[in-house]
């Protein structure tokens, strides 16, 4: 700090100018009587952050850039990128609405197409159904239709059996009294009175 | 003495007019540091804005850098205010972007560090608490005053406490801004320092230039260092600027 204070010492005189990097020590005026209209010029010697006669001319320029960087990122550069990030965050949330949205119509169509297979299937299982039904009302009918003809043809058949049996067992009478007159006729030689004869076969018939 | 110069750490602080101006007896010169003042200005400003010109909705590796910045500011001050403290976002960006890209621009060799003057990061950090204490007063009016009133504490414990918190309330400006001054002005000083060594051991010849590779080493590592401080300092700058303006939002602890 010693010697180097004592080497801004020297190099200050150039100082309006260019960098005194190089110069050739201007002692001849070093003293402070050139700087003293600048109050605090008699400092410039110190280490430069801490020389006063600075600070002016540092908090003017800064004051002016800073002030002006401010304005600008404010106005302009900030609801710029705001402005991007916010597009951003509602397209990705608008494209995340899209495929949602899309998502729900193609469960919805998966819904519908299962819906009609079921519906499908019920059909198909009603036409097998109805087929199967009628072909076996069909067969029914059919079965009834013959076991009618068979039974109709049974009863005929009994008919006709009773008939012949009916008539069959009304000759039993004639052939009965017929025997028994033949057999009492050989038994007694004598005429054998045919209603006793018959009144006698009725009892025995019962 | 051109020797002395190359090797002469200070030398990189020095304040030269570029244009004179004098006003009503202050010094209002154009220097070295306003010109670097404009350019960081310049140089951020174009940056933002010519990145995010095409307003990509899928971003371009620049653009999204300049997103990157905005949405690690914006997260920082949430996190640290609250969704209240966003009203402070142009502020804590500026900031933030203006020591980030000074500091940053300062590691060009034969470039002025902005940062380095206790001046300017004084001023940043004046800003800082006056706009604590303005919005504080404003919001919450003679309420403010709690803030050097932590809840809890005992009745005997509460002079002592407050004499604390007041003590600490007015160091903040005088820690933030030495915090960010001293780093820059340390580092500076260490990389000129250790390439001052290399300079001056090589000119001795060849032992020299063997030795001289060591600090060359280290000039290297240091410039590492140097680029993670320029923005650890801008981060940390805004992280305290955060937490000071939810004390102007949340005086009550």
């Amino acid at each position: 700090m010693l010697v180097t204070s004592a080497h801004a010492q020297e190099t200050t005189p150039a100082a309006p100018g260019a960098e005194p990097h190089g110069t050739p020590p201007a002692d001849a005026h070093g003293g402070a009587a050139a700087h003293t209209e600048v109050p605090g010029e008699a400092a410039h010697g110190a280490f430069p952050p801490f020389d006063a006669s600075t600070f002016p001319s540092q908090l003017l320029w800064l004051a002016i850039t800073f002030g002006l960087f401010y304005l600008f990122l404010k106005r302009v550069v900030l609801p710029r990128i705001g402005g991007i990030l916010e597009l951003r965050r509602d397209r990705i949330a608008q494209d995340l609405d899209q495929a949602a949205l899309m998502k729900s119509e193609a469960d919805a169509a998966v819904a519908a197409y299962e819906q009609e297979l079921t519906e499908a299937k019920a059909k198909a299982n009603g036409i097998g159904q109805q087929a199967r039904d009628a072909a076996k009302g069909e067969a029914d009918a059919q079965r009834r239709k013959v076991e009618g003809e068979l039974e109709s043809k049974l009863a005929e058949a009994e008919a006709r059996i009773a008939s012949i049996k009916a008539s069959a067992m009304a000759e039993v009478g004639s052939i009965a009294e017929d025997t028994s007159a033949a057999i009492v006729q050989r038994l007694t030689g004598g005429k054998v009175d045919r209603a006793a004869l018959a009144a006698a076969v009725k009892a025995a018939r019962g | 003495m051109a020797a002395a110069d190359k090797v002469d750490p200070i030398h990189q602080f020095h304040i030269n007019k570029l244009i004179p101006i004098e006003i009503g007896g202050y010094d209002l010169s154009f220097t070295n540091a306003s010109l670097f003042m404009v350019a960081t200005v310049i140089v951020a400003s174009a940056f933002l804005y010519l990145t995010t010109s095409n307003r990509g909705l899928i971003p371009s590796r620049l653009q999204s850098v300049s997103e990157m910045g905005y949405e690690f500011v914006a997260s920082m001050l949430r996190d640290a205010a609250g969704t209240q403290g966003m009203k402070f976002f142009p502020l804590v960006f500026s900031l933030f972007m203006f020591v980030l890209v000074a500091n940053l621009l300062g590691m060009v060799p034969y470039f002025f560090t902005v940062t380095s003057h206790i001046i300017v990061t004084f001023a940043l950090a004046s800003l800082v608490i006056g706009t604590v204490i303005v919005y504080g007063f404003w919001k919450h009016g003679l309420h403010f005053f709690h803030l050097f009133v932590p809840s809890g504490v005992p009745g005997v414990l509460l002079p002592l406490v407050v004499a604390i918190e007041v003590i600490s309330f007015l160091s903040r400006p005088i820690s933030l801004s030495v915090r960010l001054f001293a780093n820059m002005l340390a580092g500076h000083i260490t990389l000129k320092v250790f390439s001052g060594f290399v300079v001056s051991l090589s000119a001795m010849g060849a032992v020299g230039i063997a030795g001289s590779i060591l600090p060359l080493a280290m000039a290297v590592a240091l410039t590492g260092l140097e680029f993670l401080v320029s923005f650890l300092q801008a981060y940390v700058f805004a992280v305290l600027t955060c937490m000071y303006l939810n004390d102007a939002l949340h005086p009550g602890h």
